[in-house]
């Protein structure tokens, strides 16, 4: 590994894994957690940030960039999970691949009271919606696990959400 | 006012090279009858407010082509929001249709928001779409016809229709075939 890798956030090695293999719709609700992905996404010429009103037009918009030859990556919030639902029958019916990275609430160290209820949910909704979650709790599972749902979307034809845990992220004390 | 169907007709005549995206419902069916079940009309049967997002992604995928999505008044007021998300995009070929009837068809006819206070070409704009037109007689449908034929900004159209059923087809319920059917034509010379 070069001196210049070594020296790259995880944040931007998982946008350089996400361009590397071909993802030019980036469909997202804004999170502090995802903010690097949302910023490099938005000054990169050759993408589409696409900032959403609710998460389940982001499902909408991943699914019509694979109808029209493009890939695109939902990045939302594990609140924003419980608004997609339906939204995945979409996916699950129409064997749509689809690449969802959520950055967890309600979850490992969290204070606010209001975020587990969701934060919670979010695996075992997804999961009975047809998805296969992997979890990604360091900065080498985060790279290497986004590395592995892109293989598993594109190749393998399958729904995938990386979890990216407080663990990872930090959890914030309010 | 105007009858759904022959309004639909007239204002897809001559696009045949157009992708389609349908909401739920009668928009699909009377889309599925127009175009003869062509692969390049996505038509759904479920997962209510994503005919406009999922249209987003595919113009945003294939700017050189003209995309239109077609739906219902319901349909898009349930997931309204998604005009500002286009808006935002501003999609130089991408149209959407609203066959505003004023009620939920599928459901029974139930009356939606637009049969007495909301306006969809209002809020169309509100959200920041540029081009409007609400249609209510065939000269509108001409202009109608005219404004999604000039590629431009993102544009909807309202069409106000009468209550009354959509075309009677059963349209594709095969999700995983219909998406397949789509993306190998808009991949293929044929669907360029």
């Amino acid at each position: 590994m070069s001196e210049t890798a070594t020296e790259l956030s995880w944040q931007e090695r998982v946008y350089r894994v996400l361009r590397e293999h071909g993802v030019t719709q980036f469909p997202y609700v804004p999170d502090a957690g995802h903010r690097f992905l949302i910023e490099a996404a938005t000054a990169d010429p050759s993408v589409h940030a696409i900032p959403c009103t609710t998460e389940e037009e982001g499902v909408g918009i991943v699914a019509g960039a694979h109808l029209g030859g493009e890939t695109g990556v939902l990045l939302m919030q594990s609140s924003g999970v419980g608004n997609t639902i339906n939204f995945l029958s979409l996916i699950q019916h129409c064997s749509f691949p689809f690449l969802t990275l959520v950055t967890m609430r309600g979850d490992f160290g969290e204070q606010n009271p209001w975020q587990f209820a969701m934060g919670q949910a979010v695996e075992p909704t997804l999961n009975a919606m047809g998805l296969i979650t992997l979890r990604a709790d360091d900065p080498e599972q985060a790279v290497s696990t986004v590395e592995a749902a892109l293989g598993m979307t594109q190749v393998g034809g399958r729904s995938v959400a990386v979890l990216f845990g407080q663990r990872l992220l930090g959890a914030k004390k309010f | 006012m105007l009858e759904r169907t022959p309004a639909l007709a007239a204002l897809l005549d001559g696009t045949d090279d157009r992708l389609i995206v349908t909401g739920l419902g009668s928009a699909a069916n009377d889309v599925a009858y127009i175009t003869d079940f062509a692969p390049r009309a996505f038509t759904m049967d479920g997962v209510m407010g994503a005919a406009a997002s999922l249209g987003l992604g595919v113009a945003l995928a294939q700017p050189a082509r003209e995309v239109l999505v077609v739906t219902g008044d319901g349909e898009l007021l349930m997931n309204i929001g998604t005009l500002a998300t286009i808006a935002l995009q501003n999609p130089q070929n991408l149209g959407i249709v609203v066959l505003d009837n004023g009620l939920y068809g599928l459901t029974g006819g139930q009356t939606t928001a637009t049969a007495t206070v909301a306006d969809l070409e209002t809020v169309a704009r509100g959200l920041g779409i540029r081009r409007t037109l609400t249609v209510r007689s065939d000269d509108e449908l001409t202009a109608a016809h005219e404004l999604i034929a000039t590629p431009g900004d993102t544009a909807v159209i309202v069409v106000k229709v009468a209550p009354g059923p959509a075309a009677a087809v059963r349209i594709d319920r095969d999700g995983s075939r219909l998406r397949s059917n789509f993306r190998s034509y808009v991949l293929s010379e044929v669907g360029r």
